[in-house]
């Protein structure tokens, strides 16, 4: 079926089966390799990415619900892997085989969207659904408190022009 | 250019001068030595000239580049190596610019990511060749000056002539330092530990930036021109044959252009095995196609096992006599019968599976007979020639990039997926990824081991623990194993016990007997293999006689490691002044004995020597009166040694084994039925989220020994000293894994 998404702020059209994940669209059409594969059934949120925002799981949307949707990726996070939660995963020195990670990030990013001074109760609630087979969860969890507190000490960058979704390869 | 200097009499210094102006500098071994053997048994193949195991380029703009030899699957070695060279170099980290090295044994030679090897291996090999550079680059500094060596010094990729105050970069050194004579690696002078600027600092991962940004690092990320999507199936029965299958309707599924048997697969379980392959213009269409896949299979005679089977068979061999006996020491016997009390308990863990949360997968093109592969592997020398032996290929026409791997945990010691990527490719000629779902992971992993220990343990009238006897049955090859003239005993991959294995050496009168059941279950290596299960049981029983003996559990540990024996520890045992040490430091760390805690808080500790590394952890945990269990912190002293190199990654690393343990413990098993794995995903086999993340308190003691790795020796104490935990909370003793098939309710 035809479908057409915006993905990191690109207008995208592709030709997808009906019931092809949009983690599958981006990595294997868009050429989008950040969002990973890790369970295919929503118990592992590698594969998270936003929808207007909200943190979901790209292996449960099929194409035929993503027409009109508007998707951020890792790669749309920011341009050159400023956003203060990517900062902040790299001045704690986070990951360790690093898999998880851009899943970890973009639920930690949509959690601090809403909530810009989270708790610990806070964050085990939003991160609870994002596994880490090497556990890294305590520098996660210094790491969001990091960003948060990056962001209340300086305004959030205003301009945000991400990595656009390469040309659909099929 | 290049220049061969024999430095000694099995190593060379290699020393080109690039044709762009950089200096590349390269240890050789000389392939008549220990090493080049070494690389061959390895699977190096035919001997080549040389074995570099490691190369710096400098360039005329400043920048240095290290190439990282070992693969990378999150232990931090692509970080960790290039620091030794960097220090002894003495370049400016940011400066340092990281290569991930491909397969290449004659360069190489060993490149591993297992047994936590890394840094004892090369914690001096390493610093050396950077050393090396810099000796170099310094002569040729100093003959420009005019002036003895000894008046240089460098730091930050600059060379300084203390009596006068000229400088000379280094990146103006470069064809000088070219033609400068090759330092012998053995004397060539190394920093003191004390004026170390990189090692032991906190050096973030050097693919953080490129983790953190979603680029492509990963097997599972690499794309070639024209690839096409491959998925495997395989008998859900370990080893079963495949006999036909619905293959024409497969053909006729959307996107898929290849569907075939593979009926040529052996029987090594790690190796190529029979079974289906569906090739599509996109995995979602092959793992569509799939769905529809109906396959006739031989499953063979493993169909009928389960884990009650398994149980029951084991617990009969339990009865027999052990089939070897490993260590027979003093006279049990008699100690039994002479003891003030005789302790006797039984022992379990379950298989587990290793799940990295990368499924396996590799790349590979087939062209005009040569093969070129992507995998992320932790034993590449092993996958290449696994590959070239199945497909009756020349090693030489193999071609293997490392990638980063999403976790291994010993899983990509394994390289099945290697060589079906490898086979397909071969039999379509097209680039083609092949990527395993979550569920073949799971349901076709070598598991760790299950175990069954059937301990004796004797004290006499002051409590000293004085017999200890254990008859552990595992898998292998049951014909072979009882066969004593054999040395080393056949266990099963990941599944065997040393002889040595402590308590031995600090009982006088101590028996470690072993049987084996058949291996229809593929075993293999899983985060300290052994230790991870051995410590639970070993430790786990050395809590019930110290507190049969009634005394404190910590310090009955210290008081058996005083009954260590006179004399230089042999090779490869434990030390017992080291692991007094850590126990020590983590009485005084964890408050041991000095908190009244509340009824269903309780503390436990354990220690254990694995990798050659010593650690003691203590766990408080809670258990509610409705028998709900929370671990509450864990405490940890580990002794590896003289030098921790990347403080951050220690503790990471660390705090990841400690967590990734007490998962394990939770509530993790693979349980078999009609010969098949059960568990497929993560929802029936459990992995700790942010909710069980508890604090983990994590000290080093610094000693004089050599630095060793950290990979795994963290891993196995956790598990008994959160068991003894519950015991000090509860009063019930857990016995076997995992921890959620136990009702711990109290009143």
């Amino acid at each position: 079926m035809n479908v057409s998404l915006t993905v990191n702020g690109t207008a995208v059209t592709l030709d997808a089966p009906a019931d092809m994940p949009l983690l599958w669209i981006l990595r294997d059409m868009l050429d989008l390799k950040g969002t990973k594969y890790g369970c295919g059934v929503a118990q592992c949120g590698a594969c998270t990415v936003h929808l207007k925002g909200e943190p979901v799981r790209s292996c449960q949307l099929p194409a035929s619900a993503l027409q009109g949707a508007e998707v951020t990726t890792i790669e749309g996070l920011s341009t050159d892997g400023s956003h203060p939660v990517q900062r902040a995963w790299e001045s704690v020195d986070v990951p360790q085989c690093g898999y998880c990670q851009a899943g970890q990030i973009m639920s930690a990013a949509a959690l601090l969207a809403k909530n810009p001074s989270p708790s610990d109760a806070d964050i085990t609630a939003a991160m609870n659904g994002n596994l880490c087979r090497c556990a890294t969860y305590l520098r996660i969890r210094e790491a969001i408190h990091t960003a948060a507190a990056a962001t209340a000490a300086s305004p959030a960058p205003t301009t945000s022009r991400p990595r656009q979704a390469g040309a659909p390869r099929s | 250019m290049t220049i061969n200097a024999r430095v000694d009499r099995r190593q060379f210094l290699r020393v080109t001068a690039l044709a762009g102006g950089g200096l590349l500098l390269a240890t050789v071994l000389d392939p008549t030595g220990a090493d080049a053997a070494q690389a061959a048994d390895a699977g190096g193949g035919a001997p080549a000239d040389f074995t570099p195991n490691a190369f710096i380029r400098l360039a005329p703009d400043g920048s240095v580049t290290i190439v990282a030899k070992n693969p990378e699957v999150g232990q931090g070695v692509k970080t960790m190596l290039p620091m030794l060279i960097a220090e002894e170099l003495d370049v400016d980290w940011q400066n340092v610019h990281v290569e991930q090295a491909g397969l290449d044994t004659v360069k190489f030679a060993n490149q591993t990511a297992g047994g936590s090897t890394a840094t004892p291996n090369n914690w001096l090999p390493m610093r050396r060749v950077g050393a090396a550079g810099r000796a170099m680059l310094v002569a040729a500094a100093a003959q420009r000056w005019n002036a003895p060596v000894a008046e240089c010094a460098t730091a930050s990729a600059v060379v300084t002539h203390r009596p006068t105050g000229r400088t000379l970069r280094y990146a103006d050194l470069l064809d000088a330092a070219a033609a400068m004579p090759a330092p012998n690696l053995d004397d060539v002078p190394l920093k003191d530990p004390k004026s170390f600027r990189i090692v032991g600092t906190r050096v973030p991962g050097v693919d953080n930036h490129a983790i953190v940004t979603g680029t492509p690092l990963y097997g599972i990320d690499v794309t070639l021109p024209g690839m096409l999507y491959a998925m495997y199936e395989k008998c859900a029965v370990f080893g079963g044959e495949v006999k036909s299958a619905n293959l024409d309707e497969i053909r006729r599924e959307p996107g898929v252009r290849h569907a075939f048997l593979v009926t040529d697969g052996g029987t090594a379980l790690d190796g190529l095995l029979d079974g289906v392959a569906i090739v599509a213009d996109s995995w979602w269409l092959a793992r569509s196609a799939r769905a529809k896949l109906k396959v006739e299979w031989d499953e063979g005679p493993g169909a009928t096992l389960s884990s009650a089977s398994i149980a029951a068979d084991a617990a009969a061999l339990a009865k027999l006599p052990p089939q070897r006996t490993l260590r027979n020491d003093g006279d049990v016997g008699a100690a039994l019968a002479g003891a003030a009390k005789v302790l006797r308990a039984e022992y379990f863990y379950p298989f587990i599976a290793h799940a990295p949360l990368e499924p396996q997968n590799c790349t590979a093109r087939w062209t005009d007979g040569k093969l070129e592969l992507w995998a992320p592997t932790q034993l590449p020398a092993n996958a290449r020639s696994l590959v070239a032996r199945t497909l009756g290929m020349r090693e030489e026409d193999i071609t293997l990039h490392l990638t980063r791997g999403g976790g291994g945990f010993g899983r990509r010691l394994m390289n099945d997926y290697v060589v079906e990527a490898a086979r397909i490719a071969k039999e379509i000629a097209v680039p083609v990824k092949l990527l395993w779902a979550r569920e073949d992971d799971m349901r076709h992993d070598f598991y760790r081991a299950a175990g069954f220990h059937d301990f004796t343990g004797a004290l006499d009238a002051n409590g000293k623990l004085v017999a200890w006897r254990n008859h552990f049955v595992s898998f292998g090859d049951a014909d072979k194993f009882r066969d004593a003239s054999q040395e080393r005993p056949a266990f099963g991959a990941g599944a065997g016990i040393n002889g040595g294995e402590f308590p031995a050496r600090f009982v006088p009168n101590l028996v470690l007997g072993a049987s084996v059941l058949p291996q229809y279950v593929p075993t293999g290596y899983l985060r300290a293999p052994g230790s991870n299960g051995i410590a639970f049981a070993t430790q786990s029983f050395l809590d019930e006689l110290a507190h049969a003996a009634g005394k404190d559990p910590l310090q009955f540990r210290l008081d058996l490691l005083d009954a260590a024996p006179a004399g230089e520890t042999p090779n490869g045992m434990l030390v017992a002044s080291r692991m007094r040490g850590v126990l020590e430091l983590v009485r005084e760390k964890s408050g041991w004995g000095t908190r009244k805690l509340p009824r269903g808080t309780g503390m436990g500790v354990a220690f254990h020597f694995s990798h050659r590394g010593y650690f003691a952890e203590v766990v408080q945990a809670t258990v509610s009166r409705a028998g709900a269990l929370t671990v509450d912190k864990v405490w940890v002293a580990g002794d590896i040694g003289s030098q921790v190199v990347n403080p951050s990654n220690a503790e990471n690393q660390v705090q990841g084994s400690v967590l990734d343990g007490i998962a394990e413990a939770l509530a993790q098993e693979i349980t078999i039925a009609n010969g098949r794995a059960v568990q497929g995903n993560f929802g029936e086999f459990p992995l700790l989220r942010m909710a069980g993340a508890v604090p983990v308190d994590v000290h080093f003691l610094v000693t004089e020994y050599p630095p060793t790795g950290l990979g795994e020796p963290a891993l196995p104490p956790v598990v008994p000293a959160l068991c003894d935990a519950i015991f000090a909370a509860t009063g019930t003793r857990v016995r076997s894994l995992p921890l959620s098939k136990h009702d711990l309710r109290w009143s």
